[in-house]
This record gives C-alpha cells, structure tokens and sequence, in this order.
C-alpha cells in the first residue's frame, strides 16, 4: 500500500483501448453451421469451455480444411464479461489461417497481449488475466477434438498459475535458488498468483490440482530436509559447527563415551551434556556433574579442563564447556 | 440522458439539503464545544437537527441518537464495544448474525471471531430473507447479541425487525439492526417495536456522505469506540460536524415527512420498469414485490453476464450495480447472492437496479427501452443461446474448473 493505491483503480479504466472496442463491436461473434462448412468441403469442429454457472463460457467455431488441416474460419460466442468477450474475439482473429497444430501453440499470454495498445501496457487489470485462460483451454480442447487425442495431451509440463503460465518446475527451481520463504516473493519473481490469485491456495475463483502454497510448503520442506542431510553428512567429516543439535550432542556423546566418562566412573561420579549453544565466538556445551563429581574440587578445575580440552581436540577448538 | 439507478450505492445530495449546509462552513464555523458566540451560535442549528431526527424515527426522548462518520461506524461500534462490555468484561462469548449483511459486519464478525467469539451467521430462504424463527434456536445463554440488517442492499427485501425484536426482548438478549437501506426508504418507527441499537447512514437518503448515527435505545450501556473529548455526551469523541449533521437533519426530515405518498410514486416507477423487465424472456426477478423496498430490483437475465450487463447499460448512461463475481476486485462472488442460493447463475447474472425520489417517469421509459436492447445485443453474443451445438465430445462439464 501506498499514495498509488489510495484510491482503487477502476476496473473498467485499466481495460485496453482494444478490449473496449472488441466488447463493443466483436469482430467475429457468430456461428458456423454444419451445413455451410460442408457445403465448401471442410470440417467443423465446436467446442465449449466453461458453464453459465461458473460464471463464464465460450463456445469456439473452427472450419477446417481436411487437405491441409488450416483453419479457414473461425467464429465464437460468449456468456462472460467485457474481457471475456474480446479475449474471444482476439483469439478467433489469432486461430484464423494458422493449421490445427500452429494453433493450439497460442496461449493466453498470446492473447493478452494480442489485446494490448502498446506492448508495455497489459490489456486487463491483472484480477482478469484470467479470461484469456478461457480461450487457451477451448482451443486446446478444439483441437483435440479435430486429432482425436485428449486435450492435456498439449501440455507439456504442469502449469499452476495459468495466467502467468508459470510451470510447477519454474516455481520449485526458483523458490530453490532464491531462498523464498512467502507467496509474495514467488510473485514478485514468477508472477504467480499475481492475476486471478486461484493457484495461491484453496478457496478462490477456481478450484486447482495445485496451489503455490503446497509447493512452498513442499520445496521449503525439502530444503531443509537436504540440509539436514548435509549437516549430517558434515558430521561424518567431523565439521561440528555445521551440524544440527542434535548430531552435536550425539558426537559430544560419543566423545564423552570414548574419552571421558570411564575416568569418572572410576572416582564414583559421571556427567551428563544439557545443551548446546553457538554464539558468534563459542560453542557453549553445559554440562552437568552426577555422583561423586558433584562437588568435587576438581570438578571446576583439573577435571573441567580435561573434559574441554578433549572436546576441543576432537571437535571443535571453539568449545567451552560450563558445568551448571 | 443519464439516468442513475444504482440509488442503494448513493444518492444525490437533494439541493435542498446542500442549502441548509451552507452557512455552516464558512459564516458560523465555530466549534459548538466554545464557550464564545461562534461556538454557540450553531447549537440551534445542531438542536433542530437533533429533532429532525428523533422526529423521524419516532425516538423516544430517552433515546440516544449518536452522529457518527458513518453507517460502518456505527456498525463496529456497536460489535467492538459489545465484545468488549459483554465478552472480554462479561460471561458471553456468542453472537447471532445473518449470511447477508453489509461487509462492515461481516469482516467485524470475522474480526471478533479471530478474537474468540463464536458467531452464528443465519441462513436465508429463497426470497433472500431470514426468518424470525431461526433466530430463536440460534439464541443460548452464552448469546451477548443479535445482528439482522433491517432491509437488504442487494435484493431490497424487509427483514421481520419487529418479531425478530420481540425474540430478542424475550429472551434478553440484545438486538441491533443495520438500517441503512430502510431508513428513508420505509417508515421506521422505534417505539413500535423493539430493538437496542440502529445503524444508519445520511448518505443513502439524499443527505451528504461522511454522517451517520447510531440509534442506542434508553441511553443504554455502549463503551464508545472513540475515545477523547466530551462530545456527544462522550459517547463519540471528534469535533461535531456541524454542516454534515445540519445536513442529515434536513434530509432525514425531507425523506420521511409523507413518506408512504412518496414511497408509492417511487414503488409505481419501480413496478413499471420491473413488469418491462419481466416481459424479456428467460429474466427471474428476486423476491416479493410487495416486501421489498420500494426503489429495489434485483433481476437475474439468462445468457447475460453482470458486468457485460452493467458495461451495456454504462454506454447508454445508466448506472446500475452487479453482484457478479466478475466485477469484483477479487472475483469473489457476492456473498448475498449465493446466500439467496436460487441458482448459482444469480450470482453471475444478477444486476441492481436502484430508484430514487428523483427518478422520473421518462428515465423509467429511457431505461426500459437501453435495458432491453443490451440484453438483445449480448444475448445475440451468449454462447448460452447458441444453435450450433457442440462437436461430439466438445461439451463443456458443467463448471469443470470453478466453484459454483
């Protein structure tokens, strides 16, 4: 928030000056019939996306010519909104000429910025990014219908912001490299979950299979697993300060065990570790004497040198040990 | 001709109104809290104001009617401060809502709610109105109090305030109602029925915005929601604002004096323009006429999408209003149309259609004549009256991606 957002923009002025003339005079609304497509020897195909209950629906027209699969005309129709209705518009413009397997490349962000006045100026406030999803999906499924395949069979990877059209393998390796840790910094790096807000997490305008934040959840989770498995692994190379408490405590352990505790056992005493903690200089290792230890002289002299100075030389030469 | 029907969102400032506010800004400006002559010589003005208002409402003179910035003032004064009184300083912890009210009660529920209170928010039945009866299951021992707009913004229908009322006074429980689209719109009496505080808002009956006032029936208990001077006997701190109150005053009176003679002109405008409307095919109009708000439409138009609607409508100078999903910021649907839950497509066909005492007889007709042919043009667009059907297999799953 700030002064530019004191007062919210009005939806209908961040529509393009392209979107408010297709909404006003759509250039290829209409239908196509059975009949007038046979009568010139092609193929129709139509398609529907979407249900008036949802709020939005597009019915897409493609005459095909079978010699050569272009698509020779095209028509539409739309229960939506002002976008909708240009989205539409725009992507019959887009499908017109091209062959069956040129046209189901167009996505949605080719049809945005088909819609722009300039092409650094979006078309639509970004809340309606997501009509032109709407024309993506009919086309896709169009052309499944023509081949005869599935329509997910044009998709190559997982999409999960299909606005942006941001894969689920971007956002991972990007919430990786970056270290992201909310949903607004994967927005500000991916635009994700930055249009229509469905793919942020269950509840909004779509239902999803996947949500950004499952996979921050997910990839953060893995992250830390993978350092675990580092500091782990740095254990066994003995770079104590890198590993977790509790392998810390373990390897002090095994150290007290190897080089320490018989000595005590032996006078009728025994210690046990209580905590670790690092600051920027020390590892601080508190410790507690048990049996005859407790309250022995030694047990603050000769006996505490003995034990850090073992530690020191085994681990870490940045160890203090402080009996409590 | 520009024709403004979109009358639950704002009104028009009647000039009148803009009149008797006048001298108040720059000739008598002082603060009526002086002790000097400038700060004094308001306080007639302020007083007959005061009356206008009682007067208006039938008010007892027991009553306090408390000015405020607004209606969503007095609306989280009245949740914040009973949660405060009766929750966090007493042994309540409950509150009865509907699914329908304005946002300034629903977030504060949500926001009470985040603070441990349990709320119940009642459903509606299909004519978008909650019935008194399921206010009483609803009500427990653990209840501080019952919220239930008076009249809806969205469908215009009247709300059973009277039994509701008579509930919460037999069971002891308080009651307040949020009578921004009633007041001015239908008589309200306070002292035929009972009910403990009322929100209400100037700007919905020709007065200016930024004034409103809370109702709180026998100057009853309400810790205030603004703390500072002694203004309005404490009970709302901030400098009085002379003009704007000078100016509900004026409006409440201008409103409701012979208020059922001008309810009637505003109701056959309104009926003339609905049987237009209800001669279009395939249109649902919600609720019954004769319990709704005389100046509220809200129709549903099959195949055509709210904001397209509205978007129509505009070129041809009318404002309307729409509770289309697709015209919100957030693409949320509103919140009373799927309460309604007639069909899921009045949440994306519904448009609000809003008169005034103002509305003319020949900007019902201008009206008439812009609301059928938007609906001619973009049903010719609507895939929903499409001839051509679907290749084999081309169908759509009926919302396969959205919820409903």
């Amino acid at each position: 928030m700030a002064k530019a957002d004191m007062l919210g923009e009005s939806l209908w002025d961040a529509y393009s000056n392209k979107v408010t003339t297709l909404m006003n005079n759509p250039q290829h609304q209409g239908e196509i019939s059975e009949a007038e497509a046979e009568s010139r020897g092609n193929q129709l195909i139509v398609a529907d996306f979407g249900a008036e209950s949802c709020g939005d629906a597009v019915r897409l027209y493609w005459e095909i010519d079978p010699s050569n699969d272009v698509i020779v005309d095209s028509k539409f129709k739309s229960f939506g909104c002002g976008t909708a209705i240009a989205s539409s518009d725009i992507m019959t413009e887009l499908c017109i000429g091209k062959t069956v397997d040129e046209a189901v490349k167009i996505t949605n962000i080719d049809v945005e910025f088909a819609l722009r006045d300039d092409p650094d100026t979006p078309a639509v406030p970004p809340q309606k990014m997501h009509c032109s999803v709407m024309a993506y999906d009919v086309i896709k499924k169009a052309a499944g219908l023509y081949k005869g395949v599935d329509a997910e069979s044009f998709e190559e990877e997982i999409i999960v912001c299909e606005c942006a059209r941001v894969s689920l393998s971007t956002l991972r390796e990007v919430i990786r490299l970056n270290d992201l840790t909310t949903i607004e910094q994967i927005t500000d790096y991916t635009k994700a979950g930055g249009f229509c807000k469905s793919c942020i997490r269950p509840g909004g305008h779509e239902e999803r299979e996947w949500y950004l934040v499952d996979i921050l959840r997910d990839t953060r989770k893995e992250m830390d697993e993978e350092k675990m498995k580092a500091a782990a692994d740095a254990g066994a190379t003995g770079d104590f300060a890198n590993m977790t408490l509790v392998q810390q405590i373990k390897a002090v352990d095994a150290v007290i065990d190897e080089s320490v505790r018989q000595f005590l056992i032996m006078d009728g005493g025994d210690m046990e570790v209580i905590d670790i903690k690092k600051s920027d200089e020390y590892i601080d290792i508190y410790i507690r004497y048990l049996g005859a230890c407790n309250g022995c002289a030694s047990s603050a002299t000769g006996t505490l040198y003995a034990i850090e100075s073992t530690l020191k030389e085994k681990l870490s030469k940045n160890i203090r040990v402080l009996p409590i | 001709m520009q024709v403004y029907l979109d009358n639950n969102a704002t009104t028009m400032v009647d000039p009148l109104v803009v009149e008797a506010m006048l001298p108040y800004f720059s000739e008598q400006y002082g603060n009526p809290n002086s002790l000097h002559k400038f700060g004094t010589s308001s306080h007639p003005a302020l007083a007959k104001a005061i009356d206008q208002v009682y007067t208006a409402l039938n008010a007892s003179d027991n009553d306090d009617i408390v000015f405020t910035s607004c209606a969503t003032e007095s609306n989280n004064w009245v949740l914040q401060s009973i949660f405060v009184d009766m929750v966090l300083n007493g042994d309540k912890n409950h509150m009865v809502t509907t699914e329908v009210e304005h946002p300034s009660i629903l977030a504060t529920c949500r926001f009470l709610e985040e603070q441990g209170v349990k709320i119940t928010y009642l459903p509606v039945n299909d004519q978008g109105v909650v019935e008194a009866h399921t206010v009483r299951s609803f009500i427990t021992d653990k209840t501080a109090l019952v919220s239930v707009m008076w009249a809806s913004n969205e469908t215009g229908m009247i709300f059973p305030i009277k039994e509701i009322g008579e509930i919460c006074k037999e069971k002891g429980v308080l009651f307040h109602s949020d009578g921004v689209q009633a007041i001015g719109k239908i008589p309200v009496d306070l002292q035929s029925l009972h009910v403990d505080f009322v929100s209400m808002s100037a700007h919905k009956f020709h007065g200016p915005k930024g004034i409103g006032a809370l109702y709180i029936r026998n100057s009853q208990k309400l810790t205030p929601l603004l703390h500072g001077g002694e203004h309005m006997g404490g009970r709302r701190s901030g400098t009085l604002n002379v003009p704007y109150i000078v100016g509900m005053g004026k409006a409440i009176e201008l409103a409701t004096t012979n208020i059922e003679e001008t309810a009637a002109k505003i109701r056959k405008k309104r009926d003339r323009l609905e049987d237009a409307i209800m001669q279009i095919s395939d249109t649902m109009i919600v609720g019954n006429r004769e319990n709704r708000t005389p100046n509220t439409i809200l129709v549903s138009v099959k195949g055509v999408e709210g904001e397209s609607m509205l978007w129509d409508l505009n070129k041809g100078e009318i404002g309307a209003s729409t509770g289309s999903a697709c015209a919100s910021e957030e693409l949320e649907a509103n919140t009373a149309m799927l309460a309604i839950g007639a069909d899921n497509e009045l949440a994306h066909t519904g448009i609000r259609l809003s008169l005034s005492r103002f509305t003319t007889d020949a900007e019902i007709d201008y009206a008439i004549s812009h609301f059928q042919n938007a609906v001619k043009r973009l049903r010719s667009i609507s895939s929903s009256y499409a001839t051509q059907q679907p290749t084999k297999g081309g169908e759509a799953k009926d919302c396969e991606l959205h919820h409903p």
